[in-house]
Parts: structure tokens; sequence; C-alpha cells
């Protein structure tokens, strides 16, 4: 699965891994707004950024192809529109729809692949994101595995007894049966919600999460900072001017 | 509906980040409040739930597959506030776990889905739900909260100028349509399972006076979904329209100049026209959701 | 000697009415290990929670002198440490050592002591070398462990643990009871592992419908309820 591949991914060893969440949340922000902002050039510019995305993913150990690929979730949504654009006579826009949405998610990508998500979590806290929502999003990540393993195996007992889903629009009694079996994993996870909430409070939780102390900002994540604005404005830049 | 980064023109995808951010803000300050502070695993594991449920695909028509989105359920479950976190956690974590939907996008797809698509989808349910009409009011709550995302979504790329042809809309508007009635439909049965199994995970939905405003709400997100709809769909009668009324020709100078100097500058006017227009409807639904919301922080507060 | 624990006339009923617990007594003593036996839904996981104010109901309920109250929840959960049937919801933090010094943290330690209580702890049931994977990457045996240096990590005087060899396999059955040996704490052990109640209990009570029905050695309770497998070993030896 998707996020088990990158949840192994973000816990390597390599210098991009050991950077500061915050810093690497900052440069993927650059990156995706000198992207998202940029209206000539597209196939240079796009091509350059590849490249810059690429030796960023060898330097920090990431299998290239398996990274490459599975960016290209994007993909098939942006297919139809740029056959749209073709079709309309925008070739520009529909370079810029394909260059675009592809990579900006293997920009974020690699953000994730190299930081484990409840330290990029942490790093948007300090960086003012509400506690709240993030904690929300932990526990959701770490249950994210949990609860889908239980709804798989609601979904073969599903098809043991009646036949696939297919036909299931069509089929009141089918349909009733895949409502009762999502309200019975919806029941599960109500329980598992319960069963945590008295291990926290068995633990003593008094209704603020504590945690231990973070990584700070050192030297070399400024002068990661620094080093990636300049490549991607520059990269921009030059291209630009180039053309 | 995830839109993903790339599509949507700078000052769209600017003023949604702009526009969400605080929106969330409130809505985590407001759940807090209203649910135990022991809340945060609940809201995690309910996510968890929706996002495995998203797992499991019911096939619609030639090939395309619909999922429960489950913005409705979860209000229904936990309160619009909470709803609104949750959701708000579950896009988060599929932009940037599954690259599904873009970051810089991530406040359009806020809004669509998170708040203006939830928001839709309470309000039916917290004006009929303790009634005769519980079971409709609940399919409607889903039908409405696909709907009103879809269609928040399609506008802001029609306004960001991807283009969008009328067959493309009207082929577009057709998917949503069985979508928001597979919504409902699978709303409707986890309800009714909870209902017979477990009715205390469930909200009560109140009853009680000042309903007139949240009546306007439905009726307005039902008129300005369909209107921007008829107008996505079939720009050239909804141009002839505004043209007549006028209203295009203001549009269009408000659009022209703060925007012009975008991507926009290089589309013609006719398009700016039929944006106009988009826009309109666009606001509408805004205003609308955001006096339905506005009503019942305050019902709740009261 | 004071009992540890102190058990007196227990009663709870649920909010539908039904009656989980119909007057308990219970005691234990330090170093013991007490086994607590019973049929499903007779009452025993609802009386361990009443154990650390998990739920609060009539009669008295005694830890290390402390009775158990609203106002003396904090000093009992660091006195009685819960580990739960299931692992996963009670390892809910990201990563092992986050999850380990969530207790310490509980208890005022500031990060640097809960850091170090997290190790130890960690250290003491042989899962150091995990402390910075995602507990979802661990195996059900790893799990309980984790689980177990979690109240480790709180210093308690007693533990609970509530089915702790269900989803393990044999060996890893074996190395639980060998690491729970050599804790020094007074246990209770809810179980159906009857195995396991006899390597480590000194002592069994048997819960019938909320209530006590009988105590004595493992051997004589479990011979006195027929709480064995008897009927399925004579099968198996019928097939030899």
């Amino acid at each position: 699965m998707h996020h088990v591949v990158l949840d192994r991914w973000s816990r390597g060893e390599s210098a991009l891994h050991r950077r500061d969440a915050r810093a690497k949340t900052i440069v993927v922000l650059i990156f995706l707004i000198a992207l998202a902002t940029a209206q000539r050039a597209f196939l240079p510019l796009s091509l350059c950024y590849l490249g810059i995305l690429a030796a960023t993913i060898v330097a920090a150990g990431l299998p290239l192809g398996a990274a490459l690929k599975r960016a290209a979730v994007v993909l098939p949504f942006t297919a139809v529109f740029v056959a749209i654009s073709l079709a309309a006579g925008e070739p520009m826009r529909a370079a810029a729809l394909v260059g675009k949405s592809y990579l900006s998610a293997l920009a974020v990508l690699v953000l994730v692949s190299t930081t484990p998500l409840p330290e990029l979590l942490r790093g948007l806290e300090r960086m003012g994101v509400p506690r709240y929502l993030l904690m929300v999003a932990q526990f959701l990540y770490r249950y994210l595995f949990v609860i889908s393993e239980e709804a798989q195996h609601m979904r073969a007992a599903l098809q043991t007894k009646s036949g696939t889903l297919r036909r299931a629009l069509w089929d009141r009694g089918k349909f009733a049966a895949a409502g009762g079996a999502l309200g019975v994993l919806f029941a599960r996870s109500y329980a598992h919600a319960e069963g945590i909430h008295q291990a926290m409070l068995a633990r003593g939780f008094r209704g603020h999460f504590l945690t231990l102390s973070g990584r700070s900002f050192g030297r070399a994540d400024v002068f990661f900072v620094a080093a990636a604005l300049v490549i991607v404005a520059g990269a921009r830049a030059a291209v630009e001017a180039w053309i | 509906m995830h839109i993903p980064d790339g599509y949507l023109a700078t000052p769209v995808w600017a003023t949604l980040d702009v526009a969400a951010a605080p929106a969330v803000g409130y809505l985590a300050r407001r759940a807090q409040k209203g649910l135990e502070q022991s809340s945060v695993p609940l809201l995690g594991v309910m996510g968890a739930f929706v996002f495995a449920a998203q797992m499991i695909n019911f096939p619609v028509a030639a090939g395309t597959s619909s999922h429960l989105v489950g913005a409705a359920l979860l209000a229904y479950a936990l309160g619009p506030a909470a709803a609104g976190v949750v959701l708000t956690a579950i896009l988060a974590v599929q932009a940037l776990v599954f690259q599904d939907g873009g970051i810089l996008a991530l406040g359009a797809n806020v809004i669509n889905m998170a708040i203006a698509g939830m928001l839709a989808g309470y309000l039916p349910y917290w004006l009929l739900g303790a009634g005769r009409w519980r079971r409709q009011a609940i399919f409607l709550g889903g039908f409405l909260s696909l709907l009103t995302s879809g269609v928040l979504a399609m506008g802001e790329l029609i306004l960001s100028g991807v283009p969008m042809p009328g067959v493309v809309i009207r082929f577009s508007l057709g998917v949503f349509l069985v979508s928001a009635v597979l919504e409902g439909a699978i709303t409707l049965a986890i309800m009714q399972a909870l209902t017979a199994i477990h009715p205390e995970l469930l909200r009560q939905p109140q009853s009680d006076g000042r309903r007139a405003l949240g009546w306007i709400g439905v009726g307005a997100i039902i008129l300005a979904v369909a209107g921007v709809a008829m107008a996505s769909a079939y720009p050239d009668g909804i141009e002839r329209l505004a043209d007549a009324t006028g209203i295009a020709s203001h549009a269009t100078t408000l659009l022209r100049t703060p925007l012009a100097d975008y991507q926009l500058g290089t589309l013609g006017s006719a398009w700016l026209r039929k944006a106009g227009a988009g826009l309109a409807g666009i606001s509408l639904i805004y205003g609308a959701l955001l006096v339905g919301g506005k009503w019942l922080a305050r019902k709740r507060g009261a | 000697m004071q009992p540890l624990v102190e058990v007196r006339d227990l009663r709870y009923r649920y909010d539908d009415g039904t009656v989980a617990l119909d007057g308990v007594d219970f005691q234990l003593f330090a170093g013991e290990t007490v086994a607590v036996l019973g049929a499903n839904g007779s009452g025993k996981t609802t009386f361990v929670l009443h154990l650390n104010g998990l739920l609060l109901g009539q009669g008295s309920v005694t830890v290390c002198g402390v009775p158990v109250q609203p106002a003396t929840l904090a000093q009992v959960r660091q006195k009685v440490g819960l580990v739960f049937q299931d692992s996963d919801n009670q390892l809910f933090m990201p990563t092992v050592l986050e999850d380990v010094a969530f207790g310490p943290l509980n208890l005022g330690l500031d990060a640097e002591q809960a850091r170090t209580r997290a190790l130890d702890a960690l250290g003491a049931v042989g899962m150091a070398h995990v402390s910075a994977k995602a507990p979802y990457h661990l195996s059900a045996g790893e799990k309980k462990r984790v689980a177990i240096a979690g109240i480790l990590a709180m210093n308690p005087e007693i533990l609970v643990l509530d089915e702790p060899t269900t989803f393990l396999d044999p060996p890893g059955q074996n190395a639980l009871v060998e690491l729970l040996d050599e804790l020094p704490q007074a246990k209770i052990l809810v179980t159906h592992d009857v195995d396991c109640a006899r390597a480590l209990a000194s002592r069994a009570v048997f819960f019938e419908k909320g209530k006590i029905a009988g105590e004595g050695s493992v051997p004589e309770v479990v011979a006195r309820f027929s709480w064995d497998r008897t009927s399925l070993h004579r099968q198996a030896s019928s097939r030899l």
C-alpha cells in the first residue's frame, strides 16, 4: 500500500532526512509557489524542475523510478484536461497542467518520503497550525492502518455473503447489507476510540497532550532553505530569461 | 473532486487559502469546546473510518466508480464543527500522504468539502432530522453535500481558466448527480443501521424556532447550485441573460483590473463574462452557507 | 500485612440497568499474582476497570491505602498499571518511545526525565531497539511488551493485565510469561489461558454473574469449576 511504502521511505537516513521538518516544509512551499505562478516557458521549466527533484530524490537515497511512478497518480485526472486543452487549441495550457500537477505531486512525495508524518505534523504545529487539528491528523494516521485492515476483512466477508458489490446500487438488499457493514465498521471504530481513551486515562491523561522535545532549527537547516530558494528561483529566472 | 496543484489560478488558490485558514481555526476552537478534551482520539479514529470506508468503491457507470465522502455522515455523528475538523484532517492526510489534492489547493478543497459541503449536508438533518422526514432529510443531506462540493470545485476550475466545454461540464454534472445520489443512499443506509444498533452515537437534531433562516439557507444552496450548474453547462443562455440584465458587464470590470495581470490576461472577454456569471453563483453559495453556518453557531451557543 | 488492594462489596450497574458486579470482595497482597477466571460477561473486565477508577461503582475500593475516588484518580493511576487486551488501543502515539514516555510526562516529569524513564522501561522488557519505530510495525508480542513498558515507566506497585496472551503465538506466550515472572510487582491476571494462570498465579478467583463464586489455588479453582479443556484433551488422545 502506498502509505506503507512512503512511511518506510520516510525513516531512511540521509542529509535530507535529517533536516528539520519546518525547513523542508518551507522549501516545498517555495517550490510549489514558484511552479504555480510560472506562466511561460513551461516545457523547459518543467524539465529543469524535474531534474532538480530527481537529483533530490537520489540524494535522499530513495528509489528514483519508484518515486517517479508513485507521483504519477495525479496523471489520469490530468489526462482528461490535457485532451480538452489540446482540443480547444491551447497546447500551452495542456503542458502547464501536466507539468505543474505532476511536479507538485512529486515535490510533496519527496517531502513525505523524507519526513515521518508525525514529525511533519509537529513541524506544522510549530509553524502555527492549530494543535487540535494536527493531533486529530496524527491519530487518524496512526489508526488508518488498523481500521483499513478491519474494512478489508468486512469487505471480504460481504463479498462471500453476497457476491461482488458491483450490482449493489441496483439491489436494495445488498445495498442495505453494505450499509450495515459500514455501520458495524463505524461502531467498531467508535469502540476503538473508547478503548484508546481509557488507555489514555489509565496513564494519567488530564486533557493536554505533552510531548518530548523536538529538534531545533540548526545552521544546516538555514543553509538548506537559503540554497533551495536560490536554486528554485534562480532556475526559473534563468529559464525565463533564456527563452 | 480533490483539486490538484497546477489547476487553479494564483488569485483563486491564494484567496481560498487565506479564507480557509481562519475558518479552520474557528472550527477547531469550536470543536474543542463542544466536545470533551479527550475527543482527539474519537475524531482521529472517525477520520480513519471515513478513509477506510472511502477505499470501498461502489461502481457508478462506464468505468467510473464512486465512494463515500462522509461529510454529511460525520456531521450527523459528531456535529458540524468536529466534522469540519475531521474532514480537514482527512484532506490534509490525503494531500500529503497520497498526493490526492494539492497543497496550495488545500484551502479550496477544505472550503469545498470540509466546510461548504459539510454544512450543506448538515442543514437538512438539523431542520428535519427529528420528524417524519428524517430519512428524506438524511438522503438530501448526503446528496447536497456532494453536489455542493462538486459544483464549487468545478466553478473554481472554470474561474481559473481551465478549459471546460459545455459538453464536459454537462457530463461532469451528470457524474456529480449520480455520485450525489449514491452518497445520499449510502449515508442513509449507514444512518439507518446506526439508528437501529447504536443510536447513542448520533447527534440529536434540534427542533426549535427560528428555522426560517435555515430554510432560506437550504433554499439558497439549492438555487445557487442549480444556478451555477446551469450557468456552466449552458453558458450561452446565461450570457444572454446576463447581458440583458447588465450584471455581466459589472462583473467583467471587477474581474478585469486586479486579475488582468495574472494568467487570466491571455483569455478573451467572452470567457470573462461567463466567469462573471459563475462567480456570482459561487458567491451566492458561499453567502448562503455563511449565513446558515453563522446561524447554526449562534443556535449552538445559545 | 496490609493488602495492596482491598475491595469490599463492590457493585456496578450499567446505564441500561444490567447488573455487572453484584457485591465483590477481593484482596491483593504484595508479591502475589492472582488469576481472575470466569466466563465471558461474568464481570472480570468490569471488575478490574474499577481498580484504577476508570469505572466508579458502589462499595469501597482501596489501593495502597488510598480510596479510589474522583479526587484521588491521579494517585491511583500511578499505583495501578493496567495493560489492556487490545495493544493497538494502548499504543496510540506515533512512535514507541513517545508512547512509553506518555505516562511519565503526565506524571509531571520533564522531557529529558521522561525520555530516560521510557528508555529504561523499554530496556526492562527488552524492547529498547525499537524505540524509534511506529507501533503498527511491531508484532503482537512486541506490542504487548511495549505496552507493559509503558506501564512500568510509571513505577506502579500493581500490574493488572487483561487477557495478555490473546493474539500471541505459543513462543510469544512463553516469552511473555517469562517476562511477567521476572517483574516484582504484585499482579492481577484476567485470563482464559489456564496454563498461563498455572505458570504465574499463586491464587485464583472465579467470577460468575458479577460475583466471586470461588477462590483457591489455580488447580483447585480449575477443577471445581471444570475450567479446563478435558473434553478437548480426551478427544485429542482418542486420536492417537
